[in-house]
């Protein structure tokens, strides 16, 4: 840590990184936008952004059974109930009984239902509306490797599985042909996005979490004409989003995770409108 | 047309014949429904047998069983030149619809890189790859499309880029499942043209799950009547001559492109 500070002070000696919650926030943007440029690719490429989203509200329920459990940090059970509401999703959609989209939405708002009425239980719901909006500038030290390890999990994974996920997301009897475990790679992807998001959504926030893995990946594949393309632009306009995001919402006093937002979309529009010109 | 070009992977250019893929006794079930029941089959190299049948009557399932992806009873055995059972054989697989979405940004390159290849397509460009890709494309006179994003191709475009795919590595079964719509006739005529040619070229047994007679009729070695059980099998004229063939499905049944969704599910 100590060498990030040195260095933002030796080459970044910028009046609103003096303070130490700022250079910390720098970092976990840095970190965290790349996962989320990963990621959306694939979430964007598989038309699961509902799927996310449900992932996301889920944690709220995870929450509520840490506090019912009486764990201090609700994370863990935040993580673990994500993981295994998104393996159910897998599920039930693979048995393709309903469309996915009934089977997300089924699963997701009971999720939430069941969230609120834990946690409103005793009428102290406000004591976790953190976790709607999250808050990137409360993050720590210890935060910080967890998000450096997440990169490193996200970016291993994504060497082994691309490949795979992008067959199989082409088709699965063709990718079943070339002998891709299409199951495995489902559940695998699903069990990063469920991590990723649940561990994200205390600084990211519940409500915004989804649209920093949809928004960075819909802007790129207006321009993107491959693969390759697609993931550098994707990441390319989140971390410029998240730098400019943060930014400004310290000069202006806002939300730093919906500021984000707001530039990602602004590049969505760009790009759009870019797009329908040629 | 393909005769012009370099052949690839040529088997010598003999058709033995005495390589087979026998399917014994195959049958699937869903829950309580049957979808195929007791189908029996010789399936012999350098031999087109195209499979036909009405809608729903279990011909992409049965590609599907003999790809293992689907539960079935029966077995299917694979036997080499000498007679020797080699187990499964190696299949190349043209899926009837494929299920991305337009808009990815999935070049040609992309979909053979991550088939070929466990490097990651997000980050390296490979000239083997793409050599290879090259070279297959060139089979199906497909060579401009590398580049191209697979959702800006046209159905007849996508249906070759699909076959020059199995065809790397060369497999001893090609499956082709074609489209009942989407591609126009001079694309279709192009298609049976090129997998006639494969045939005859790479000694290779093709199936052919196929929507159109008359092109079948022209090209086919042999036609397979499917409706649940084989219904008839033999020649394009014994099996398209055949009373029974209108008495049992009408002279319609295949004539409706554009019942494109109920088809097969």
């Amino acid at each position: 840590m100590d060498v990030w500070y040195f260095l933002i002070d030796k080459f970044l000696p910028f009046e609103c990184l003096q303070h130490m919650f700022m250079k910390n926030a720098l970092l976990a943007v840095l970190l965290a936008t790349p996962i989320f440029g990963i990621l959306g690719t694939m979430i964007v490429n598989n038309k699961m952004a509902f799927f996310s989203d449900a992932i996301g509200h889920s944690a709220l329920t995870g929450i509520a059974i840490g506090v019912i459990l009486g764990i201090g940090d609700p994370l863990w059970a935040m993580v673990i109930f994500s993981v295994l509401l998104g393996f159910a999703i897998l599920t039930v959609k693979n048995a393709n009984t309903a469309s996915s989209d009934t089977v997300i939405g089924v699963f997701a708002f009971s999720a939430v239902a069941l969230g609120v009425v834990i946690l409103s239980r005793a009428g102290g719901f406000a004591k976790y509306s953190t976790y709607l909006i999250g808050d990137l500038l409360s993050i720590t030290p210890e935060n910080l490797l967890m998000l450096t390890l997440l990169l490193l999990f996200t970016v291993i994974l994504w060497i082994f599985i691309l490949n795979k996920l992008l067959l199989v997301s082409i088709n699965r009897s063709l990718a079943k042909s070339r002998g891709v475990n299409a199951i495995l790679v489902e559940y695998l992807f699903t069990f990063v996005i469920a991590i990723v998001v649940t561990i994200s959504i205390q600084w990211v926030g519940l409500l915004i979490i989804n649209s920093l893995l949809v928004l960075p990946a819909a802007a790129a594949r207006n321009l993107a004409v491959n693969t390759r393309q697609y993931h550098a632009l994707s990441v390319l306009f989140s971390v410029i989003s998240g730098i400019l995001g943060l930014i400004l919402s310290y000069f202006l006093g806002t939300a730093t995770s919906a500021t984000i937002v707001l530039i990602c979309s602004g590049f969505f529009i760009l790009t759009f409108m870019f797009k329908s010109k040629i | 047309m393909m005769h012009s070009n370099e052949p690839l992977f040529q088997n010598n250019g003999n058709t033995c014949g005495l390589c087979c893929t026998k399917i014994k006794n195959l049958s699937v079930t869903y829950g309580n429904t049957e979808i195929l029941n007791d189908i029996n089959l010789h399936i012999h190299c350098g031999e087109l047998t195209a499979l036909i049948g009405p809608n729903g009557a279990g011909k992409s399932t049965l590609l599907k069983a003999m790809l293992g992806e689907i539960k079935h009873s029966g077995k299917m055995e694979f036997q080499d030149m000498k007679g020797i059972n080699t187990g499964h054989p190696l299949i190349g697989y043209v899926p009837q619809h494929l299920d991305f979405d337009k808009s990815s940004p999935i070049s040609v390159l992309d979909l053979f890189t991550s088939c070929l290849t466990n490097s990651p397509v997000w980050l390296f460009k490979q000239k083997r790859i793409r050599r290879q890709t090259e070279n297959s494309l060139k089979i199906v006179q497909g060579e401009h499309l590398i580049n191209k994003r697979l959702g800006n191709l046209s159905g007849g475009e996508l249906q070759r880029v699909m076959l020059a795919l199995a065809l790397v590595p060369l497999p001893d079964l090609l499956l082709l499942d074609e489209p009942v719509s989407g591609i126009d006739q001079k694309g279709l005529e192009l298609f049976y043209d090129i997998v006639c040619d494969l045939r005859k070229n790479y000694d290779m047994s093709v199936i052919l799950v196929s929507h159109d007679l008359n092109l079948v009729a022209k090209h086919a070695d042999r036609i397979v009547l499917l409706n649940k059980t084989i219904q008839a099998v033999g020649t394009p004229q014994e099996v398209l001559n055949n009373e029974d063939l209108s008495k049992v499905f009408g002279n319609i049944w295949f004539k409706y492109p554009e019942n494109k969704k109920e088809e097969e599910e």
